[in-house]
């Protein structure tokens, strides 16, 4: 298991889509590499023949038949959104218009 | 400020002999709550609980209500409620109101219980303290200076000041039982899959439950009554046949096996609440129960497990916070910049501290190390508890190792903070249910004791508690700061009038 930086910081955060400031940035390093000792304790248990647990549900698939049912009005899904454009939510260009495209 | 009765048993009598009516006690709640001094509420929905409370009194007069019409709750403002703005204690939900309740707020809807507002907590419930709060911390009424717990720390508060009968609380590694330890009530976490998540603001979804606080815990099991069962909309939900979960509550715990977990008593445990706990033991043994000292080897390991598993799965959920359908929104150079500048301005720090954490433990080439190898300690912890339940009806621990502690004296220390929930957090990553009650004071502050069951043996948890709770005074103590009533006090003396000894109802 590695050392946590600020490099690693940034680099996680930007894949978490969080802004860090500075302050944070380094904050953060510091209080995460400790969390991150306590947690390596782990690694002295020997789970060689161990199954992971996702779940403690005895559970497997649940179905339920695909049937019509009321749901949300679009009014009421959309009266939430921070911008709308009539009835869609309004956000920035996702992909550029190309040339002859 | 007129007080409410102390327990929903009280309140139901009142309601029923017309002494006090739903409306009566929905005023004395709102009144409570609007003056409560510890910032225990983010709303107060006047409107909605005196809507409520008129339908019940209906209900009531027609002659067949169900046990919980016309009592006031409090629910903690990560459950979604329909027209109620909802907010995690985030301000990345900035604005929002669910157009839908969550199920279990439909259940409590349904019985004709009075919901009296929305309840302070950690962000996003991830906090032991309720300092993590956007909008402010919470105090406990024992001593304003202290924490009340968290995360559920306004639920906690809003039923040990007596400004409802019954809370809501969510517990994903201890946030109902620790808090309801540290402000002196009852607080319950059932067995995962027990209780509806839909509605439900997601956390870490293979560890959270709803669950409630209340004065006894013959109300725990009332409120419990009700979430229970499985719910179409929440594939987590078990099939399990109804059953009557209050049937062993007057059983006693003559002839019960109950196990004392060795590493429960450790260092960091404040010699006053082990004391506590001890004496608790050894009242439930007087009272018959055999008490075997047993072991849960990987205890020590369950902080690790925890602290992957539970912000790994928060990073993912909370992926879903990003300024496009709900909330706040911080517009930036390209979508991208949006997304990164919504939650870097509306997560606080302790959110941003779990979603890096949990981000790292998922990525490329760490997921084995980290996440994986946390799923399978998980599955050793597991199976000591199973283990151990073979031998013994429920056990017996400490619910937190410290009292109230002050507040922001943990708060630039995250780990020493993450260490209140060591006795709790196994409980979650096993998926067994557990209770805290109040069982007496160290230092003038209240100790929990926590009774751990079997999985879906909730009843066997119930008794155990109940049968402490009978023979000792604990639970009926009240923080000083309480109003003018204490306990053995004439309630005819008081200058606050009380439901049902006022005689204005």
């Amino acid at each position: 298991m590695s050392e946590i930086d600020r490099g690693v910081v940034r680099y996680v955060a930007d894949l978490a889509r969080i802004a860090l400031t500075d302050a944070e940035v380094e904050r953060f390093t510091k209080q995460l590499s400790v969390v991150l000792d306590a947690v390596g304790k782990l690694r002295e248990v020997d789970t060689e023949a161990i199954p992971p647990t996702a779940s403690v549900l005895p559970l497997d698939n649940v179905t339920r038949e695909d049937e019509v049912r009321p749901g949300l009005t679009l009014e009421e899904a959309m009266r939430n959104a921070p911008a709308r454009d009539g009835d869609l939510f309004r956000v920035q260009t996702v992909i550029e218009d190309r040339p002859g495209g | 400020m007129a007080e409410l009765p102390r327990t929903i048993g009280e309140a139901a009598a009142l309601l029923r002999s017309r002494r006090a009516s739903a409306v009566d006690l929905a005023k004395a709640a709102i009144e409570r709550a609007g003056a409560d001094p510890y910032n225990a509420w983010l709303t107060v929905s006047e409107d909605h609980a005196l809507r409520q409370a008129r339908a019940a009194d209906e209900r009531l007069a027609r002659g067949y209500a169900a046990l919980l019409c016309g009592i006031p709750w409090a629910c903690k403002d990560i459950i979604g409620t329909k027209d109620v703005e909802t907010t995690a204690g985030s301000r990345i939900l900035d604005g929002y109101v669910p157009p839908y309740s969550a199920t279990v707020v439909e259940r409590l809807d349904r019985e004709g219980a009075v919901m009296i507002g929305k309840t302070n907590l950690d962000e996003f419930a991830m906090g032991s303290s309720n300092e993590n709060s956007a909008f402010g911390a919470v105090c406990n009424p024992w001593d304003p200076s202290r924490v009340p717990g968290g995360s559920s720390g306004g639920s906690a508060v809003s039923v040990a000041a007596g400004e409802v009968l019954f809370a809501l609380g969510t517990d994903t590694g201890g946030s109902i039982r620790q808090p309801a330890a540290l402000t002196g009530v009852a607080g319950m976490k059932p067995t995962y899959g027990r209780v509806s998540r839909y509605g439900v603001v997601a956390f870490a979804s293979s560890l959270d439950q709803v669950g409630p606080f209340a004065n006894s815990v013959a109300d725990v099991a009332a409120v419990c009554q009700a979430l229970f069962g499985q719910d179409p909309a929440d594939a987590t939900t078990m099939p399990l046949p109804a059953e009557d979960l209050r049937r062993e509550l007057g059983k006693g715990v003559k002839g019960m096996r109950l196990g004392v977990p060795k590493e429960y008593f450790v260092t960091g445990i404040e010699p006053g609440v082990e004391s506590a706990v001890r004496e608790a033991i050894r009242e439930l043994e007087r009272q018959g129960a055999s008490i075997e000292e047993v072991s849960l080897p990987s205890t020590d390991h369950a902080l690790g497990v925890y602290y992957i598993i539970q912000p790994a799965e928060a990073s993912a959920n909370l992926a879903r916070y990003d300024g496009v359908r709900y909330g706040l929104r911080v517009a930036g150079t390209d979508l991208v910049d949006t997304y990164k500048r919504t939650r870097g301005a509306g997560f606080g720090a302790e959110v941003k501290r779990r979603m890096i954490l949990g981000t790292y433990a998922l990525s490329s080439g760490y997921r084995d190390a980290y996440y994986v190898k946390a799923q399978k300690v998980r599955t050793v912890i597991k199976a000591e508890f199973e283990r151990v339940f073979e031998r013994v009806d429920a056990l017996l621990t400490p619910t937190s190792p410290t009292v109230a502690f002050g507040i922001g004296a943990k708060v630039d220390d995250p780990l020493a903070m993450y260490l209140n929930d060591v006795f709790t957090l196994p409980v979650n990553i096993a998926g067994l249910p557990g209770i805290s009650i109040p069982c007496g004071l160290s230092e003038g502050l209240p100790v929990g004791l926590q009774v751990i069951a079997g999985y879906n043996d909730e009843a066997t948890m119930f008794r155990v508690a109940a049968a402490y709770e009978r023979s000792t005074d604990h639970h009926l103590l009240r923080p000083p700061s309480f109003g003018t009533r204490s306990v053995g006090a004439d309630p005819k003396r008081s200058p606050n009038a009380t439901f049902g000894t006022s005689g204005t109802y």
